[in-house]
């Protein structure tokens, strides 16, 4: 212990500090019964979607493969239960739109078992067939962008990695899935954090968890590899820590460039739930037919982390997790300082869901009721955003519809949306909403 | 079960906020003003407080009358009205006659704020563009000082507090003298300027040197400054800057003539400096917003205000410190725009 604990933090410049609500964390997790009907869409990652094998009125055993990667940047699907295909059509998706869905309708005998799995030895494959074994699990990093995880363990061949980080920050407030995890599946987690240092070559591996998960670093630190290739640090408790290039800083002292990836420093990232999923499937030949999911929040009664079913509804999620009787609501998929609010119950969990939010009444009214005032100039928002952009100007120049200035000359592109400059806005503009906005703007000039 | 058609709220993350409003930074930089203006009550007696009541009520009103011009909604709410009103009561001389303090805090709200389109979109401070109205067409009122601790300051106005608009103030180097032995109705930065005479230090300290309402005690704006910057209501580094900047300076001119220039403790606690360091400048829809344009700006208010005050033909400089650094604020800004994380160098073409 350093005499001056505060100064040795491991952390980055800027940032916020929101109130954790991470209420959850001391509770096991638990394991939600399946759907009477599961939606899976077929773009549940980023990517190409997904290609259906399976056709209408099909029988499908959990586990089993029913849509198939197409290309590169693309995965898999597998059934999350036993039953039958009702049919595959339009279903609204969490952003609004509608897209292709498979619908299947659910056996009431249907098992946890997974009835569908190739164990192979994971010892005798290349990094090559590592990729390939990963890409076939359907796995996507599950922190929230959905990145198909094959791809992101993929290195350049001109590129040399010494360092896998492994990211159990959690910086978002209420969610607690991956702290779960790292206590519960902590073997998994080793075991896939292995697999993905073979993959992309790295000679150690270093587990980021912030400061306010003190247990999970004593967990990890006491079951640590003798041979010392993976170590654990935590790191102070801000958002966004678990940035990539926010948790690479704190780690490794080393900054990405801007419009960068951390490959280009010799890094790879990925998110430890991800890992320890990873660790599971991958020896067992298994496909992603579930995810831990925090269901929190003040609309909550029964708020816990939860194995869910891909595909399972929204409104079968809220019913177990006891969220009846609040008619005036928000939810929100993820986190509450990047998550998603949803405009259906119809809406399932998909493979990049972390969490689901409940906002009552109450909230609702506290922050409509607030007013919105002009910019101030008090510099909050300078001194927040992680990034060191100028969100107070970036923001006046979105009044003034003057994107293509702040593409060129305010770095607008390095804004990665994680919200710091609305939180601390004391005016109440919605700053980080116009970013999102004049970025779709931007890329729509740019491909026309 | 849930009902069928729950109503949903849709909204864009970020879906947590901080809490901290323009109302409550506003409100706090009303509460830490309160003991510096019931300091000048206590000081200067019922002539203080009937100004400092009349110039804050004439900014409320005149900010609610441009409200009702603009039919827009009401922005008293957002107490910065109320602040524009006590500072600028704070930097005019308890003796100042009311109708010019109305005068002033119309001019300050209507040619300040209004004018530029309300909140944050001013330029330059509005107290201090009302105070510099008033400086230039009320030059002897301005400039008139009553003693602090007269024995009958709360039975009795000073005699130029209810001159009627348009009138000549009453001279009130009699009734001063009359209210206080010795009393010489000359600030101690006048009496520095054309008599070199060194203000002790702890005249400063006491509120016993003369000088405008709010700008006697050091260690209460201090103070109260202190409360805002811990509640991260203010920017300290603007109050750091300006008063180091200004005791460096300061220091430099008493090095090279210690007969002639005084020390820097007598720059940072006489005149206007203090307040003006700690509130004024704070302004933050005045004041730049990076990092590094906020050391810079403030280091041009503390420098030009020592040159004003050593050079020029005023005995006071802060005001027209401040007015410049807020004029420089857009281009202060432009010129220190932060550091994007992982910029790449620019690579010459």
């Amino acid at each position: 212990m350093s005499l001056f604990p505060f100064s040795t933090r491991k952390t980055f410049a800027r940032g916020v500090h929101p109130a954790s609500n991470k209420s959850t964390a001391g509770t096991p997790i638990r394991r939600m019964p399946f759907a009477p009907r599961i939606l899976l869409p077929l773009a549940q990652h980023i990517g190409k979607p997904a290609v259906p094998i399976v056709s209408v009125g099909q029988e499908v055993v959990r586990g089993q493969p029913i849509a198939r990667a197409e290309g590169f940047l693309s995965v898999p699907l597998h059934a999350p239960a036993d039953g039958v295909v009702e049919a595959i059509e339009l279903r609204p998706s969490a952003k609004g739109n509608w897209v292709e869905t498979i619908v299947i309708r659910v056996y009431e005998a249907s098992t946890q078992e997974v009835r569908w799995s190739e164990p192979r030895d994971m010892d005798a494959l290349s990094p090559q067939e590592i990729l390939q074994a990963i890409q076939d699990t359907g796995m996507v990093g599950m922190g929230g962008a959905a990145f198909p995880s094959h791809a992101k363990l993929t290195v350049p061949k001109e590129r040399k990695i010494h360092t896998l980080v492994v990211n159990g920050c959690e910086c978002e407030p209420f969610l607690t899935c991956d702290h779960r995890m790292m206590l519960e599946l902590t073997d998994d987690m080793f075991r896939g954090i292995r697999y993905a240092m073979r993959a992309v070559g790295a000679e150690r591996a270093i587990i980021g968890i912030e400061d306010n998960k003190p247990d999970a670093v004593e967990h990890i630190r006491a079951r640590l590899p003798a041979d010392g290739a993976i170590t654990v640090e935590a790191v102070e408790t801000k958002y966004p820590q678990g940035a990539e290039k926010m948790l690479v800083q704190s780690l490794l002292g080393l900054k990405v460039p801007a419009g960068g990836l951390p490959l280009e420093v010799g890094v790879v990232v990925n998110n430890v739930g991800t890992l320890a999923l990873l660790g599971r499937l991958l020896p067992a030949g298994e496909g992603m037919t579930e995810r831990v999911v925090t269901v929190t929040g003040p609309g909550i009664k029964k708020p816990g982390d939860y194995w869910v079913p891909l595909g399972t509804p929204m409104r079968t999620v809220l019913d177990w997790a006891g969220a009846e009787g609040v008619s005036e609501r928000e939810i929100i998929l993820g986190g509450p300082m990047m998550g998603q609010a949803v405009a259906s119950l119809d809406v399932p969990v998909t493979k990049g869901v972390s969490g689901i939010l409940v906002f009552d009444k109450l909230n609702i009214q506290a922050d409509a009721s607030r007013k919105t005032y002009p910019c101030i100039k008090c510099g909050e928002c300078v001194n927040a955003c992680p990034m060191g952009l100028n969100p107070s100007m970036l923001g006046m120049l979105a009044g003034g519809r003057e994107y293509d200035l702040m593409g060129s000359q305010y770095h607008l592109g390095d804004c990665f949306e994680c919200g710091c400059c609305t939180y601390v806005c004391p005016s109440n503009i919605p700053l980080v909403q116009q970013f999102r906005i004049a970025k779709g703007i931007l890329r729509d000039r740019a491909a026309a | 079960m849930v009902a069928k058609q729950p109503h949903l709220e849709l909204r864009t993350s970020p879906h947590v906020k901080r809490g901290v409003t323009v109302e409550r930074i506003m409100l706090n930089v009303v509460l830490a003003l309160l003991p510096i203006a019931l300091f000048s009550v206590w000081q200067y007696g019922l002539s203080a407080l009937a100004l400092i009541v009349a110039v804050t009520l004439t900014c409320i009103l005149t900010e609610r009358m441009f409200n009702r011009l603009g039919s827009q909604a009401g922005s008293l709410s957002d107490w910065s009205a109320t602040i524009t009103g006590l500072l600028l009561a704070l930097t005019l001389p308890p003796s100042f006659p009311l109708w010019m303090g109305v005068v002033a805090g119309f001019i300050a709200i209507a040619l300040g704020k209004a004018l530029f389109g309300g909140i944050g979109s001013n330029v330059f401070n509005p107290a201090l563009i009302g105070r510099a109205f008033v400086q230039a067409a009320f030059a002897v009122s301005i400039s008139t000082w009553a003693p602090a601790y007269a024995p009958h300051r709360f039975s009795e106005f000073i005699p130029t507090t209810f001159t009627m608009p348009f009138m000549t103030p009453a001279d009130i180097a009699d009734w001063a003298k009359h209210a206080l032995d010795g009393f010489t109705g000359a600030t101690p930065m006048a009496r520095w300027k054309f008599e070199t005479y060194f203000t002790p230090a702890q005249d400063f300290l006491s509120g016993a040197a003369t000088a405008s309402a709010g700008e006697t005690s050091a260690i209460l704006i201090l103070l109260c400054g202190a409360y805002l910057a811990a509640r991260k209501f203010m920017d300290w580094r603007i109050p750091v800057a300006v008063l180091g900047a200004a005791a460096l300076t300061a220091l430099a001119f008493q090095i090279y003539n210690p007969e002639r220039y005084p020390d820097p403790l007598f720059v940072m606690l006489s005149g206007g400096l203090m307040l003006g360091a700690v509130f004024m400048a704070t302004d933050m829809a005045t004041s730049p917003v990076t990092p590094r344009g906020v050391w810079i700006y403030g280091a041009i208010i503390g420098v030009v205000t020592v040159m004003i005050r050593y050079f020029g033909g005023l005995t006071e400089g802060v005001m027209y410190a401040i007015l410049l650094g807020n004029a420089l604020a857009p281009l202060i800004d432009q010129y220190t725009q932060p550091k994007v994380f992982g910029e790449r160098a620019k690579v010459k073409k």
